[in-house]
């Protein structure tokens, strides 16, 4: 039944949106690692610091079916229906759109009326995925001005071409592929847009065939990963350009456009460089109608002992810091980065987006290093900061510390955990934990986080 | 002073089509914002104005054609059908309106605003005024039907109609989009954005009922 009022969660501009209630819940991708008999589940973990639960888990939902690898995840609707050109302001923000990222199956779980309860209402098959969409392994959600945007990392048969499609944001039936020419496009990763300027972005990770039985170092080292990110008309779903980060940049992930509707520029993230094992951000923008790419953040690797390397970087010595997420808050001020390898999480300033200035950095976990956390510093942490989630007002940041199921135990041999932690920015820069923040998972491992009502990287605005 | 009526009721439901956010003023205001230019709010108007204007004027010529051609009870069947029937699909099925961008021109301005008027069945709300009665067109005296036009000649209700009703939503249209852009700002859209297209709706179904009352 539509509502009344436009759903109390859409905000007209990302200002706005800044000025939200703080969130309660938190809910969280949790998947089995390989070995367990456990199918995923969707938790739900308390974040309201005057709650008795505050950090712990406080509901689950479990997936009918074993071995989906949950991933991302996203909202059926967000503060896009306020958009003037398509306006549908009277949906509920209330079902998560919950894909398994090695099955295909897509699952629609409803988080009214008690968020602590979500329930699975409906749920597409991977055949249905594959006969209606054409493609296969679907990852990022968003809510836009066509409905649900959903990026699948391949066809049915684990190759090329990924691409888009779109689900119905009501009855959540596959719409069909999104794409009318995709010209050279092969890859697919993430994508976001600039609604503004009607148009739309991808970046490339690999098909599924090069993914799913873990990196593969010959595939690495040829350069035979993702380098591009694409430029996309929105309006007319065409391709327009191309923009080749060069083949050392190797896998170009997260893309984070500039949340202001009139901004248009955004950061992508490349995980590791063949050349010298860095990782690096750059920054797309626009200028006389054609769009541009500038290197602006490069993070070196790191020399470590031999000893601590897994047996794939043994040879080199060193550890690369792995860019694996990156996101912005919500006034495009700071932009936090998740080195996955190293154990960092850094904090830039990018008032001035073509020159970031780091602001803060903290360290936990990381390849050769295992930093703790200050809530039980004698415990050494694998893994690292990964999937990133900024509140609404850019004041709490909360990150996980997996990465992708098959690729975890290459960089984590002996066993990559599953924890969560929240961090609290400060007002002019800088970040530290919370200590009484540090949620460990011995059942699932846990993955994306998506925060009640929204978060920095749920919602589109077409109002500055 | 019942010759007056008819045409205040499609004066004030220009006001009410102008009033929805979905209608035009909120798309003038995005694009004032999107540019940082009042200049922009202006521009977006006339398009607007112009796509929500092709859209009543088909249906009521629509209407007086018909009425040429059909007998009287056979066009308020028709058209009380019509109007009930789309009040209730668009009840329970609101599609995903989305047929423009945010970098539009005069032309896809007028076709979004043409389509936007045209899929909330705005000129069908104008229907029942046009239906007249057997009195009204053959009489010279006042005695016909409060709220149908007498005396015109099809053409000339069309043009005048047309313009009245475009004034109205006009004037309500460029009023709001101003205020919003210099005083209120979009904010107020998250408290004051009633779901309109609902009271519409169930307008037009009782307004379908109504026709085959009167």
């Amino acid at each position: 039944m539509p509502l009344l009022k436009p759903d109390p969660t859409f905000y007209p501009s990302p200002r706005l949106a800044m000025q939200a209630p703080p969130e309660k819940y938190a809910f969280v991708a949790a998947l089995n690692p390989p070995g367990s008999e456990l199918n995923d589940a969707l938790l739900v973990v308390d974040v309201d610091p005057a709650s008795r639960m505050y950090g712990l888990r406080v509901g689950e939902v479990k997936m009918p079916n074993f071995g989906d690898e949950l991933h991302h995840f996203g909202w059926n609707a967000c503060s896009s229906a306020l958009c003037a050109y398509a306006p549908h302001p009277h949906v509920e923000r209330r079902y998560l759109v919950v894909p398994g990222i090695r099955s295909s199956r897509i699952h629609i779980i409803d988080t009214k009326p008690d968020p602590r309860k979500p329930e699975i209402v409906k749920v597409l098959e991977p055949k249905e995925v594959f006969s209606r969409a054409n493609y296969s392994r679907p990852h990022t959600i968003h809510c836009g001005p066509e409905g649900i945007y959903v990026s699948a990392l391949g066809a049915p048969n684990g190759d090329g071409p990924g691409g888009i499609f779109l689900l119905d944001c009501e009855t959540f039936e596959i719409l069909g592929q999104w794409e009318m020419n995709r010209g050279p496009q092969f890859f697919q990763y993430d994508f976001w847009w600039h609604l503004g300027f009607d148009t739309l972005l991808s970046s490339e990770w690999g098909t599924p065939n090069m993914i799913e039985n873990g990196l593969q170092p010959d595939l690495l080292l040829g350069s035979k990963y993702g380098h591009q990110m694409h430029v996309w008309d929105l309006r007319r779903r065409r391709h327009l350009q191309a923009l080749d980060l060069g083949k050392e940049q190797q896998m170009v992930l997260e893309m984070r456009p500039a949340h202001n509707p009139t901004k248009a520029y955004g950061f992508v993230s490349v995980v590791v460089s063949v050349k010298d094992l860095s990782a690096s951000i750059w920054l797309w923008h626009r200028g006389n109608g054609a769009w541009d790419l500038k290197k602006v953040i490069e993070i070196p690797a790191e020399a470590a002992d031999p000893e601590k390397l897994p047996p794939m970087l043994k040879d080199f010595k060193a550890v690369p810091p792995l860019v694996t997420d990156i996101n912005l808050s919500l006034d495009d001020k700071l932009l936090y980065v998740s080195c996955w390898g190293t154990g960092e999480f850094l904090q830039y300033d990018v008032s001035d987006p073509f020159n970031p200035k780091k602001t803060g950095s903290v360290r936990i976990g990381g390849i050769a290093n295992r930093t703790a956390h200050p809530k039980k510093p004698d415990q050494p942490l694998a893994g690292g900061p990964q999937m990133v989630e900024v509140s609404r007002d850019g004041k709490r940041i909360y990150f996980t510390n997996s990465l992708y199921a098959a690729w975890d135990e290459q960089f984590y041999p002996d066993g990559v955990g599953s924890w969560m932690v929240k961090l609290d920015a400060g007002p002019n820069g800088g970040m530290e934990f919370d200590q009484n923040f540090f949620l460990e998972s011995n059942d699932y491992r846990v993955h994306q986080v998506r925060l009640e009502g929204g978060d920095s990287s749920s919602d589109s605005f077409c109002f500055p | 002073m019942s010759e007056l009526w008819p045409w205040l009721a499609v004066f004030g439901l220009g006001i009410f089509h102008g009033i929805n956010p979905a209608m035009g003023w909120l798309f003038a205001v995005a694009l004032g914002l999107q540019e940082q230019k009042r200049a922009a709010v202006f521009r977006a108007l006339p398009p607007i104005v112009l796509g929500h204007a092709l859209s009543i004027a088909i249906i009521i010529a629509a209407v007086l054609v018909a009425r040429i051609s059909l007998p009287h009870r056979a066009l308020k069947i028709a058209a009380a059908a019509i109007l009930f029937a789309f009040g209730l699909y668009r009840l329970f099925r609101s599609r995903h309106p989305n047929w423009v961008g945010m970098r539009v021109g005069f032309g896809d301005l007028t076709l979004w605003s043409f389509i936007m008027a045209s899929a909330h069945g705005a000129g069908l709300m104008l229907v029942p005024f046009f239906l007249g009665s057997p009195a009204a067109r053959n009489a010279h005296h006042h005695d016909s039907h409060a709220l149908s036009f007498a005396n015109f000649s099809a053409p000339s209700l069309l043009a005048a109609s047309v313009i009245v009703h475009t004034l109205g939503y006009l004037i309500t249209t460029a009023l709001i989009a101003l205020v919003v852009y210099e005083k209120l700002g979009v904010a107020i859209l998250r408290h004051a954005w009633f779901n309109i297209d609902l009271v519409w709706m169930v307008a037009l179904m009782v307004t379908g009922v109504l026709i085959l009352l009167f």
